[in-house]
């Protein structure tokens, strides 16, 4: 079987020092203050009303043969990132250089050449492969588009890439529509990986399939990552997979990124309250850990709206730490162990940037009620009346609630509902989570054991607004990218209409 | 509302004969099979468990497993409209004394919305999306109680709260597209609920959602089954969602189940190779990295020309083990392992345990 062609001592104790060892490697790739700003446009002149800040201002850089792994929650610009990276999308502002060379502005006739070393490979094995091409000719096609004639011919190469990804030779004549998902997702790589690229972006590419598929695929991009040397982006909102395959972890929220790190401090060492919350988000497959779901953060809400994401930290929304400062002042990201970066006035793990500002904000002293004692302490955090007390407090703090939860909402910015192609008329306040005072006081489980009607506080985090119309625009935008994205990046489409020409 | 007995709920063996089981939801070698025009799908082929009140099963297996036909199975859903033509049901669904398999539609249809409800994958396939979100709740409501608009709209109200939507009597006039995607869920599941059903199924509902937005709803789910006693089937394929939620799992493979017992067993002391496939192929936020995933190589079985003897032996390691080539030609059946714990497998317990011992747990 080719996936486990690897024995196991072969692969992995050096992966934790190779983390460490990257940082002397060479750069790759370097993002400097990138930006992607997609206009939302108006009436019959299609005046320009507002803007979907997709990717804000980003800073990271990637080293030769590490895998960086991006994260963040749906819609926080993970793929936007990953497109403009590859130049699949111009970048709204900042600056992208590869191999020392900037290529922020190449036109698409100067990116050519380069299309070569930079790689991109899609989520959707069933929607990337075009039905009407044997597999022989869509992983021959970066050949043709680059008029590139391999050793040996490009039949015979094709063939040992297949093999390479785990595939049979005999498929070159067959049709995607005989392969299952996994083997579709290893014709993907195999055609990324045709013209020996040196970097490779992979928009989550094991997201679509089964778990027992997906082993095969990471397993598969490990492998040839040690046989090849290459280097990876790979972009995830599945963490578990993420610190799987990757060396450094770099923590997306709303166009921003909060923390990045070695996979280690990261996973270990959380510093950056929103990283520490996802992580403690995901369930962990072990039925006696079920008690301790008590160190779990719950966050309320959804991620705000990037068209008018709020001011200050973006995360102070939803932050059980968050203070005056937060709100005004955007936290940098800094590095503040070697190798690990964040941008956080209150940071977890760490000693306080902003010890001087410790009253909560309004928000943050509702949200801390989802945060277990043990895991926020150390922050200014405020320590929430006992949970005996908690039944008779939710009233009052249901009452004062609304009255917070909208004077931020207005603080935050409204957007204009009607921005995003005025479909949705949106209301002012975001979703909210419904919590029980037993995870709200995991402590005090017994005394708070009647989970009385409507207990805790059906509290809402006061995001951004016109998120249903915003989302639905940019499902269809994401769409057509899609597809102008891979006709660019040498793919079906690209391939048909270059033939005709070239005829 | 009673409390039954906690112990072991959805295993037991399935009492044969047509009468009415003492468990509150009884499956009875459940088969769901569809005639089509490249021959006959056999999507679920025979399945059989059993469930408590206050209990929650969860049904794992590979997309294409026969979860979601077994589901919509015991809500009848296979019998409306055109589908309904294009189906073969056989074996027995006992609900609450109540046999569904052979009931006429409209018994069934009684039931439906009010003892059991289902919530979806897609919350927008399960709500209509030019229909206020409050009227859906409250027509879900009437059909099942004969009440006024304005009671009903109360309640829907009600339930908007009890599920954590915010300013539940303002977003009662909202529609689906207003809703992010965790509050349609949630909105969903507040549908689901309005009618107190004994028995709710969620089929993925987290699947398309963030964690954090997981994390709540299942937190939600939870809180609510606690309230009303509800039993719950719970189908994923997120190993973790089921460590976090599950009393007892089931395992399917190729339209069978190929393993089932108590939560904390099928994860300490997993039986099928299948089984340790699917635990192998997960990373695990909770472990060192430093191990290889262990892939289940091939793919997924064809349910219309599933392999003879075991389903799972074109990709079973093991498979050559059982001696006399049995496991290509005979169909394990489901044996008892231990007390609640079932398996379908041709290895001896003896070679079973080496493996586990041996080869695969230390790689866990
Ligand atoms: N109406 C139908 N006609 C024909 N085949 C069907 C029909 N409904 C389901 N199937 C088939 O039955 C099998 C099981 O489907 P089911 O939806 O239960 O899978 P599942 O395990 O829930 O998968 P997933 O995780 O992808 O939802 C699949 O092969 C499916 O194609
Ligand atoms: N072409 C576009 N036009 C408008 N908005 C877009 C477009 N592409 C993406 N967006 C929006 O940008 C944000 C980030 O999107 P994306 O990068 O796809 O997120 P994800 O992290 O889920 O991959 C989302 O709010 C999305 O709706
Ligand atoms: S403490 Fe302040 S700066 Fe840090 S994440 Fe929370 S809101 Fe942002
Ligand atoms: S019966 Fe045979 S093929 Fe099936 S799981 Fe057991 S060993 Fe593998
Ligand atoms: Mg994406
Ligand atoms: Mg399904």
């Amino acid at each position: 079987m080719s996936e486990t062609k690897k024995t196991d001592e072969a692969v992995i104790p050096q992966q934790a020092s190779a983390a460490e060892g990257s940082a002397d490697r060479e750069v790759l790739l370097k993002v400097e203050g990138l930006t992607k700003h997609f206009p939302i446009k108006k009436g019959i002149l299609q005046r320009q009303v507002g803007a979907v800040k997709a990717v804000d201002g980003i800073d990271f850089e990637v080293r030769k043969g590490e895998t960086l792994g991006v994260v963040g929650e749906s819609g926080c610009g993970k793929s936007t990132m990953g497109r403009v990276i590859t130049r699949l999308q111009d970048p709204t502002g900042g600056q992208i250089t590869f191999e020392g060379r900037d290529i922020t502005r190449l036109s698409t006739g100067q990116m050519r050449p380069l299309r070569r070393d930079i790689q991109m490979i899609f989520q959707d094995p069933y929607g990337s492969l075009n039905p009407r091409h044997t597999i022989g000719s869509i992983v021959s096609a970066p050949f043709r588009l680059q008029g590139v004639e391999p050793e040996g011919g490009v039949k015979k190469e094709v063939q040992r890439l297949l093999e390479l990804v785990g595939l049979s030779p005999e498929h070159y004549n067959r049709y995607p529509h005989e392969f299952s998902g996994g083997q579709r997702q290893r014709i993907g790589i195999a055609r990324a990986l045709a013209l020996k690229p040196k970097l490779v972006v992979a928009d989550e590419p094991v997201s679509a399939l089964d778990v027992s598929i997906q082993a095969q695929v990471v397993n598969l991009m490990d492998d040839l990552q040690q046989e090849l040397g290459l280097t990876y982006v790979i972009i995830a909102h599945d963490l578990s997979v993420v610190r799987h395959v990757s060396d450094r972890i770099a923590v997306m929220y709303l166009g921003k990124i909060v923390e990045l790190a070695d996979r280690t401090s990261l996973y270990e060492r959380p510093m950056h309250p929103y990283t520490k919350a996802l992580m403690s988000a995901v369930p962990v497959p072990d039925p006696k850990r079920r008690g301790a779901k008590s160190e779990r953060i719950l966050l309320r809400g959804d991620v705000p709206s990037p068209i008018a994401p709020p001011s200050g930290c973006r995360f102070h929304t939803r932050c059980w730490k968050a203070t005056e400062i937060c709100k005004t002042t955007e936290p940098q990201l800094v590095e503040l162990t070697p190798g690990q970066r964040v941008a956080c006035h209150h940071p977890e793990n760490f000693a306080d940037q902003a010890p001087q500002d410790t009253v909560l904000l309004s928000a943050a002293k509702k949200a801390s009620e989802l945060v277990p004692d043990a895991v926020a302490g150390g922050g200014p955090v405020e320590k929430e009346p006992a949970a005996t007390d908690k039944a008779a407090a939710s009233e009052e703090a249901a009452a004062s609630e609304e009255a917070a939860a909208s004077e931020e909402a207005a603080a935050s910015g409204k957007a204009e509902a009607s921005a995003a192609g005025g479909a949705a008329s949106a209301e002012k306040t975001g979703p909210g989570a419904k919590v029980s005072t037993e995870k709200a006081a995991p402590a005090a489980e017994d005394a708070a054991e009647a989970p009385a009607a409507g207990t805790g506080a059906g509290a809402d985090a006061p995001s951004g607004e016109p998120e249903a119309a915003a989302e639905e625009t940019g499902r269809q935008a994401e769409a057509g990218d899609q597809e102008s994205a891979e006709a660019e990046s040498g793919e079906s489409a690209e391939a048909e209409s270059q033939e005709s020409t070239d005829k | 509302m009673t409390e039954l007995s906690k112990t072991g709920a959805a295993v037991g063996e399935p009492t044969s004969g047509r009468q009415a089981p003492e468990a509150f939801l009884e499956v009875r070698d459940l088969k769901v099979h569809f005639p089509t025009d490249d021959g006959v799908v056999k999507s679920v082929d025979g399945v059989s468990f059993s469930l408590e009140k206050g209990q929650t099963l969860a049904i794992v297996g590979e997309s294409g497993s026969g979860k979601s036909v077994t589901s919509l199975a015991i809500m009848g859903l296979h019998r409306l409209g055109t589908r309904g033509k294009n189906v073969r049901m056989s074996g027995e669904i006992w609900l609450d004394g109540k046999e569904l398999v052979n009931a006429a539609p409209d018994e069934v249809r009684k039931l439906r919305g009010r003892e059991m409800a289902m919530i979806f994958q897609d919350p927008l396939s399960a709500m209509h999306p030019y229909y206020k979100i409050g009227d859906q709740i409250v027509e879900a409501y009437r059909v099942h109680h004969d009440v006024s608009k304005k009671v009903a709209r109360k309640r829907a109200i009600e339930m908007l709260d009890r599920v954590g939507i915010p300013e539940p009597a303002k977003r009662v006039d909202g529609y689906p597209h207003e809703f992010s995607g965790g509050m349609r869920q949630r909105a969903m599941i507040a549908m689901a609920l309005v009618n107190n059903p004994e028995l709710l199924i969620a089929d993925e509902p987290t699947t398309a959602l963030d964690v954090t937005v997981q994390a709540q709803i299942l937190d939600l789910i939870r809180d609510l089954q606690k309230e009303f006693g509800s039993a719950v089937i719970m189908i994923t394929h997120d190993l973790g969602v089921v460590a976090e939620i599950a009393d007892d799992v089931l395992v399917m493979y190729g339209g069978r189940c190929v393993e089932r017992g108590p939560a904390g067993e099928v994860f300490e002391q997993p039986q099928h190779p299948y089984t340790w496939g699917l635990l192998g192929s997960m990373p695990r936020i909770d472990r060192e990295t430093s191990e290889r995933l262990i892939p289940v190589k091939g793919s997924p079985p064809s349910l219309i020309n599933v392999p003879s003897g075991c389903a799972f032996n074109p990709r079973c390691p093991y498979a050559d083990i059982p001696k006399g080539n049995v496991t290509r030609t005979v169909r394990p059946e489901l044996e008892q392992v231990s007390t609640g714990h079932w398996s379908a497998c041709h290895l001896s317990a003896e070679d079973r345990q080496r493996i586990w011992t041996e080869e695969i747990a230390p790689k866990l």
